[in-house]
């Protein structure tokens, strides 16, 4: 019977020496009996309150920063799948995309709305098209992309693994559906410059695209889905292909097309001549395209200021409730008698 | 030594003739009867005698002693731990996972199915072999003991147990046990008789006598038996324990065997010095392994619990994988067929024919199946069992639990029910043994209407004690309660407390002999140093009786205590003192109590009693002869025992002792004296749970013995059905008329803190219920030494009537028990409010009807609603049927804890099953899933390591069902952006690693090594273990809440994954994700998410849960660098991608940090308004701790704790309560009247 209880005894009771040699057996000792030196954090109303307004001072200035990078950055998104397709046509879309001897090009025009600094990055975005869908994601083959026609076990690109009997190179569908819309962008006069180097991962360039491996046999079928690629330059080199190879984790993508290294002035219009040849009409995906420049972040997303800001003001707030409530309802520290109502309310 | 005691014994007696009654018993016919069935079937066993050699070989092969309980063996091991694998659905389901891996079905690679399924099976069956062979090695411990068995020439030689055959003759020396069956040969006894302790086979301590044939029992030297040759003819190997049937063939003459002559396997050799044998049933046919069942495999509550959460996962993922079903069907039909960049047209894809969106659908779903797979948590079972594994090697290890006398500690036999054991609600515990050590000691006596040895109750003395401690709180109290009068009241409470204290220790009746005071009371509790003896008082000890005024009453007291028995005294070797054996431990404690006080009982002839008695008037040792005319023997029936003997003079003495009751029934009219002043000491005795006999002798005249005598050996010559109660109705004349000389009180010692453990199990709510084979009376008295029971207990008693019984008609006795039921039953109903709580007793035969189907339910009621129940006289079926009903009526969980073989089948029964290894038998052992070396250490074991068990496991699966979810349901979401085409957000590796690497260990850590309050918390609070029983922990809101937990982490992880991701570029060289970043992203912030939620579950961190939380999290960066950095034929596109793309990132870090807040900000929400406004009894016990820091506020603690033992009724502390609440009232009584008297006073006014 343990009457005199309290902590002290516990204490007593709980330091039964036992001969202990070395610090390794006094690890073991103490990990068997359960009783290692351990750090038991209970949440006390302070820990709670300071642990609410910790949250709360730390989010809010980073949701700021960061909102702000967001904000900093200019982009200018111009749809042109529909806007592209003469007048003639409208009614008939996939006819006019097919057809190869209607002429593709289209102009639109791009206000500058802003100043944009220097790189900036445009985009061709694709909404509603399923590129990381099972089957096309898995038409492909990287031994292939790296070591060529050495390696003609091209069975996982199928449908488009061979052409009258010949392989292809690359081969797979996400290869054949490469997306060939061409931009060019003309600023009062003068041709901007666009950089179109360096725009893929330099993994991919150099570890998965082969530098002695060449297109072969590639678009001849009579399906032709997508852009042709230039059979004297080898793989590592077709920054387009290297990018549209890289499939997009949703059905809504971007992808980098090139760089303006120009800036561009506020009020700024800028003349784009595309070759609108990719045919998203069949399913009606749209096209879009993005000039954008970028911050410390990438490019203009407000989620993440906006959910660093709210959840730290929320933390804020809840610390009040929190001080509030504790100052409304005090529990005394250590529950008195709580014991008594605890086990009466499990009953 | 051995030498000289045996030819001592020898000459000595032919003392199995005291037993008159089964001496003279004519021989059942029974096994003549049998006899005719021998050579039939199921009566075909032939032994020959003293030829083992015959029986290695056909036609009499019989197998050897080897007795093997392991589960499996080198060839059947892979097959049949196959089977207990997959009998799991969740495992069938993995391995039919793994199947179709190798077709085209499969969403992952082969290995990332079949490899955690290779690895949760391997760990399973490695588990099985280990836990195996831990019982092959027990089983070779058995079966490597050795006993003397004939190698010809008359020489016996060493033997192991398990190259015993069939046929060898064997001898077995005191205190041994029987390696197999034996037939009984002959003893050291001229007579050819054995005492044999049955217990490990049915729980009876009494000593049981066996005899052997007439026609061998000169065969007891070793010489004698080489020429012994004899056949054996009997039945086959059967379970019976209390049937043989056989015969025995010998110089060409056939002698019916019968039970008698049949020593059992694992019953043992007692008073005897050897014995021989010979082996009739070797090994796996003897009845002791016979009756033994395989003991089933129990699975815990909780983990029963857990399949239902995973049939609900499952039927989770059956609707999720339809939900994708139906959508790939549409899709595929409305939308697919028009993506010209699938050209689904071009080849028919199995999964994607929009010809046929049905069939697609179909094997979609077969494949979402698989692919969700991950909802199950396939490690779970491989966790729990690793976990599991490491508990109980730290339950194995706790030093608290090992006992230094038997240097045995505690061993979980099985691992599979640790967390079962911080549920259990009801234990069901063996008697003898288990609770008691099945000694006796002398403490107190009551002779001529004194009561010697104190008579100061314990319980007084454990309340004045805690009194004492809590004075001052006492006082405090009071002063704080009513101010007006706390001057007064303080006062008087202080002085008045003095004042009880001193009555209650030193308040004497007599007021004689202050000074033996304090000696006495420091012996209370402590070890006597004879033993069988523990007693003080200067009144009787030293023969100082001899002073005492009514000296004749005090010699007969004595007499009686040294002549009616039936034991033998055993020569010890230095001292004048002997040592006595005889049937009972009880009359060696009188036969050791009358030596001290100088009658001592030093020889026994046939006929003749010697005992050296101190002459008072002489003050000289003197020899007394008594011959011993008859000794009507103990039953149960009778409970009384008597002498009848004739001194030197010629007088005729009866002594008798036997219970109260019946010695009171037949008192003369002048030996009443003493009956008042005796039947006060015995209730006392009784309350503080000494066994009590009240002692009687009568003087008979020799006409009227002679009278007697002739009726009785009419009697005992009869032959038949009617010799019983002739002979009882002989006795019943001469047992009357007797004169009362007091009474005796042996404490039928209790193991080593049993009280203090059945106190504290009381505490944390749980109920006991004693099952003991022994009669009503012992059964009573230990409830009462173990404070089961109390005085103001209201007791209902539950027995056939004696009409009932001899009617024996089932009809009558279930209608008179289940009068006697509803009676108690409307008792209780009406008193329920009342805080007194209720016991019940009943015995074995009411127990029968009552446990028939009629009876049942309203028995079981009653029983339930008690605070304790005994149940005496039962067999050790009817103790596994008890079991089993209260185990399906209450739907409880059950604790069964025994000692002997008689107890396996209620623990192979019980939910738990505890075998006490203490002592001596392995059965209990055996068959139980814990087993205990001391009855005390069940508190340390369930109310520290259940209760931490049952905590551990429960978080456990909830936080695996959590983390499983978190990542599956990722997977599903994904499957919505990808128009539910099965495509994959993650590499396959990571799926592989998540459950075996980078989330295992945190929950293995939080499985082993969690606390939620340290043990002397535990052990001080016991109420905490309430938790368990009512299963708070793992309750279905709990499981509900964990899931919505899981659904909702998922969701915010992926949801703000794909807004933080989408579209634009997320790093400033303008590069926007693909699916390899997603998935890498996303992934990182389930990593930290479920690796942080157990960072909050966790309230008990050492550096191992540091190491592993913290090291799973970097595990994860680690493995992103190592796989990044191996060739992209290998890390396709995990390759670089740490390093060139998210790891230089912000963004990344970015949307870990606010993903890993927000995703455990809801957890985090409940568990900071559980614990400030509606906390947990361990909550706060934590807080207690903390902030004991500040201020060592032992007030608090000690309110905390009685505040905890309010509600438990049964137990020391509780009785300790009453008793206090008692003396505080009787104080606040006595102030009030010493006040009145103060105030009305003409002084005062």
């Amino acid at each position: 019977m343990d009457v005199d209880g309290g902590g002290v005894s516990a204490v007593a009771t709980g330091d039964r020496t036992i001969p202990i040699h070395s610090g390794r057996h006094e690890a073991f000792y103490q990990f068997t009996q359960q009783k290692l030196p351990a750090c038991k954090p209970v949440l006390t109303p302070s820990w709670v309150i300071s642990i609410f307004l910790l949250m709360g001072t730390i989010f809010i200035p980073i949701g700021l920063v960061t909102l702000h990078a967001s904000q900093s950055v200019v982009e200018v998104v111009d749809r042109y799948d529909i806007e592209c397709i003469p007048e003639a046509f409208k009614s008939n879309k996939l006819g006019y995309i097919k057809d190869s001897s209607i002429p593709k090009n289209c102009s639109r025009f791009l206000k500058v709305y802003k100043r944009m600094k220097a790189p900036i990055y445009i985009y061709y975005q694709l909404d509603n098209y399923y590129q990381n869908h099972r089957r096309y994601v898995k038409s492909r083959n990287d031994q292939q992309l790296l070591h060529g026609l050495k390696y003609n076990d091209t069975s996982s690109c199928k449908p488009e693994q061979t052409n009258n009997g010949l392989p292809i190179v690359p081969c797979g569908l996400i290869a054949w559906s490469l997306f060939n819309d061409t931009y060019k962008f003309i600023r009062g006069a003068s041709e901007l410059k666009v950089n179109r180097k360096n725009i893929a991962w330099k993994s991919d360039r150099d570890h998965k695209f082969g530098k002695h491996v060449y297109p072969f046999n590639f678009q001849n079928g009579t399906l032709i889905g997508g852009g042709k690629l230039d059979p004297r330059i080898h793989l590592s080199d077709q920054e387009d292909l290297i990018v549209w190879m890289r499939t997009a984790a949703l059905p809504s993508f971007r992808k980098l097309y090139g760089r303006i290294e120009e800036d561009l002035n506020a009020d700024d219009v800028i003349v784009v001549n595309l070759m609108n040849n990719y045919n998203t009409y069949s399913f009606g995906g749209k096209k879009k395209l993005v000039l954008s420049t970028s911050s410390w972040l990438g490019g203009k997303n407000d989620f993440l200021g906006v959910a660093y800001i709210s959840v730290g003001s929320s933390c804020i707030f809840v610390c009040f409730v929190f001080i509030l409530l504790h100052m409304k309802y005090p529990r005394p520290y250590g529950g008195h008698n709580l014991f008594v109502l605890e086990q009466e309310r499990h009953l | 030594m051995p030498e000289s005691s045996r030819r001592t014994t020898k000459g000595k007696i032919r003392w199995s003739k005291l037993y008159n009654f089964t001496c003279l018993r004519p021989s059942t016919a029974d096994s003549v009867v049998h006899l005719e069935h021998l050579g039939q079937p199921g009566f075909s066993r032939l032994v020959l005698c003293n030829e083992p050699q015959l029986h290695k070989t056909k036609p009499h092969k019989y197998p050897s002693n080897y007795v093997s309980t392991t589960k499996y063996n080198v060839v059947t091991f892979l097959p049949k731990s196959l089977f207990e694998q997959f009998r799991r659905v969740a495992n069938l389901y993995f391995l039919l996972a793994a199947v179709l891996s190798f077709t085209s079905l499969a969403p992952f690679s082969r290995i990332s199915l079949v490899a955690p399924l290779v690895f949760v099976i391997g760990i399973s069956m490695l588990k099985e072999a280990v836990e195996d062979w831990h019982r092959f090695l027990q089983d070779l411990n058995v079966n490597s003991r050795t006993v003397k068995a004939r190698v010809g020439n008359g020489r016996f030689a060493e033997k192991t147990w398990r190259e015993l055959s069939v046929g060898d003759v064997i001898k077995v020396h005191k205190n041994e046990y029987f390696p197999s069956d034996l037939l009984f040969l002959s003893s050291s006894y001229e007579d050819g008789i054995c005492y044999v302790e049955t217990m490990n086979l049915d729980g009876e301590t009494n000593l049981k006598v066996k005899r052997c044939l007439e026609a061998t029992l000169g065969m007891n030297e070793d010489e004698e038996l080489s020429k012994f040759k004899g056949t054996v003819r009997c039945e086959d190997p059967n379970p019976n324990l209390y049937t043989f049937v056989g015969n025995l063939e010998f110089e060409n003459e056939s002698y019916a065997l019968c039970p008698a002559q049949v020593l059992l396997r694992d019953s043992k050799l007692r008073n005897t010095d050897y014995i021989y044998g010979v082996v009739i049933f070797s090994g796996p046919d003897t009845k002791a392994v016979q009756n033994s069942t395989r003991s089933p495999s129990k699975r815990s509550r909780i983990e029963k619990k857990m399949d239902l959460v995973i049939y609900l996962l499952f039927s989770f993922l059956f609707l999720i994988s339809l939900v994708t079903a139906i959508s790939t069907a549409f899709y595929l039909k409305y939308e697919m067929v028009e993506w010209l960049y699938l050209r689904l047209q071009d080849d028919d894809d199995p999964f994607f024919n929009p010809i046929k969106p049905e069939v697609s659908g179909f094997r979609h779903f077969t494949r979402a199946l698989i692919l969700y797979g991950y909802l199950i948590p396939i490690s779970l079972y491989v966790s729990i069992e690793v976990v599991k594994v490491l508990q109980t090697m730290l339950i194995n290890k706790d030093i608290e639990m090992y006992d230094e006398v038997t240097c045995k500690s505690v061993r979980a036999r099985t691992s599979n029910l640790n967390e079962e054991l911080g549920q259990v609600e009801i234990i069901l515990s063996d008697k003898t043994g288990t609770l008691t050590r099945n000694e006796m000691e002398f403490r107190k006596c009551s002779i001529a209407g004194t009561s010697y040895g104190g008579d100061i109750k314990e319980v007084d003395l454990a309340a004045s004690r805690r009194m004492n401690t809590c004075a001052e709180t006492y006082r405090c109290s009071i002063d704080e309660s009513n101010t007006s009068q706390s001057f007064e009241l303080s006062e008087f409470s202080e002085a008045d407390i003095m004042v009880t204290e001193k009555a209650i220790l030193g308040g004497r009746e007599d007021g004689e002999n202050q000074s033996t005071e304090s000696p006495e009371i420091s012996t209370v509790g402590k070890e006597s140093v004879i033993k069988g003896f523990n007693f003080t008082d200067d009144r009787l000890m030293n023969n100082r009786w001899m002073y005492r005024s009514n000296l004749f009453d005090v010699i007969m007291f004595f007499r009686v205590m040294a002549l009616c028995h039936t034991g033998i005294p055993v020569e010890a070797n230095q001292t004048d003192k002997l040592k006595y054996e005889a049937e009972s431990p009880e009359e060696v404690a009188f036969l050791v109590a009358s030596q001290e006080f100088a009658f001592q009982f030093f020889r026994r002839t046939q006929s003749v009693m010697v005992l050296k008695e101190l002459d008072p008037s002489s003050g000289k040792v003197v020899e007394r002869e008594y011959k011993i005319l008859h000794l009507l023997e103990f039953s149960s029936s009778r409970k009384r025992m008597s002498v009848i003997v004739r001194n030197k003079d010629g007088q005729i003495f009866l002594f008798c002792k036997g219970a109260d009751s019946i010695i009171f029934d037949r008192l003369a009219e002048n030996g009443k004296s003493y009956q008042e002043a005796t039947a006060l000491h015995l209730s006392n005795y009784a309350e503080d749970g000494f066994r009590t006999l009240a002692f009687a002798y009568r003087i008979i005249e020799t006409a009227e013995y002679e009278h007697w005598n002739s009726i009785f050996s009419q009697a005992k010559t009869t032959i038949g059905p009617e010799r019983d109660e002739l002979l009882d109705k002989a006795s019943e004349l001469i047992e009357k008329d007797l004169i009362l000389l007091g009474a005796a009180a042996v404490e039928d010692k209790l193991q080593k803190g049993v009280p203090e453990c059945i106190d504290k199990l009381a505490q944390a709510g749980l109920k006991i219920w004693l099952l003991t084979g022994d009669k009503k009376e012992t059964a009573v008295n230990i409830g009462f030494s173990c404070s089961l029971l109390q005085q103001d207990m209201k007791q209902f008693h539950i027995c056939l009537s004696k009409e009932a019984e001899t009617k024996s008609q089932v009809k009558a006795m279930k209608e008179d028990l289940l009068y006697q039921i509803e009676n108690s039953y409307q008792v209780m109903c009406e008193e329920c409010n009342k805080d007194s709580p209720f016991a019940m007793v009943v015995d074995g035969k009411a127990l029968e009807v009552a446990l028939t189907d009629g009876v049942k339910n309203q028995f079981l009621q009653l029983a339930v609603n008690c605070a304790f129940v005994i149940c005496c006289r039962v067999s050790p079926k009817q103790k596994a049927l008890i079991t089993r009903l209260v185990k399906e009526y209450t739907g409880k969980t059950t604790l069964a804890i025994g000692d002997g073989a008689n107890d396996v089948g209620m623990i192979q029964e019980a939910d738990i099953g505890i075998g006490i290894s203490g002592m001596e038998g392995m059965q209990a052992v055996m068959a139980s899933d814990f087993s205990l070396p001391q009855f005390r250490f069940l508190e340390r074991l369930l109310i520290v390591h259940g209760h931490w068990c049952y905590k551990r496991i429960s978080k456990m699966i909830l936080y695996f069902v959590y983390k499983n979810i978190v990542l599956g349901l990722t997977l599903f979401y994904y499957e919505c952006y990808t128009s539910f085409c099965g495509e994959v957000l993650y590499d396959d590796w990571y799926l592989v690693l998540f459950n075996v690497i980078l989330t295992s260990l945190p929950v293995i850590s939080l499985g082993v090594l969690e606390q939620d309050v340290s043990s002397e918390i535990c052990l001080q609070f016991p109420s905490l273990y309430k938790q368990g029983p009512k299963n708070i922990y793992f309750a279905w809101k709990r499981i509900i809440g964990w899931i919505l937990n899981g659904v909702v982490a998922s969701l915010i992880i992926f949801l703000a994954n794909i807004y933080m991701l989408s579209s634009a570029a997320f790093r400033q060289q303008g590069e926007v994700s693909d699916v390899a970043h997603l998935g890498g992203i996303t992934f990182t912030c389930i990593i930290w998410t479920v690796n942080c939620q157990i960072a909050l579950v966790i309230s008990h961190f050492t550096f191992i849960q540091h190491l592993f939380i913290w090291g799973s999290i970097l595990s994860w960066y680690i493995f992103l660098l190592v796989y990044g950095a191996l060739p992209p034929a290998y890390s396709k596109k995990g390759f670089h991608l740490f390093m060139e793309a998210i790891g230089s990132a912000p963004v990344y870090w970015m949307i870990t940090l606010i993903v890993t807040v927000v995703s455990l900000l809801p957890y985090f929400m409940h568990i900071v308004i559980q614990r400030l406004f509606y906390p947990l009894d361990d909550h706060i016990l934590q807080e207690m701790k903390y902030c004991k820091k500040e201020s060592i506020n032992n007030q608090a603690w000690q309110r905390e704790q009685s505040n905890s033992r309010k509600s438990t009724l049964i137990g020391l502390s509780a009785r300790v309560d009453a008793r206090i609440q008692y003396l505080k009232e009787h104080l606040h009584q006595r102030t009030k009247s010493i006040y009145r008297s103060v105030t009305s006073s003409p002084l005062f006014q």
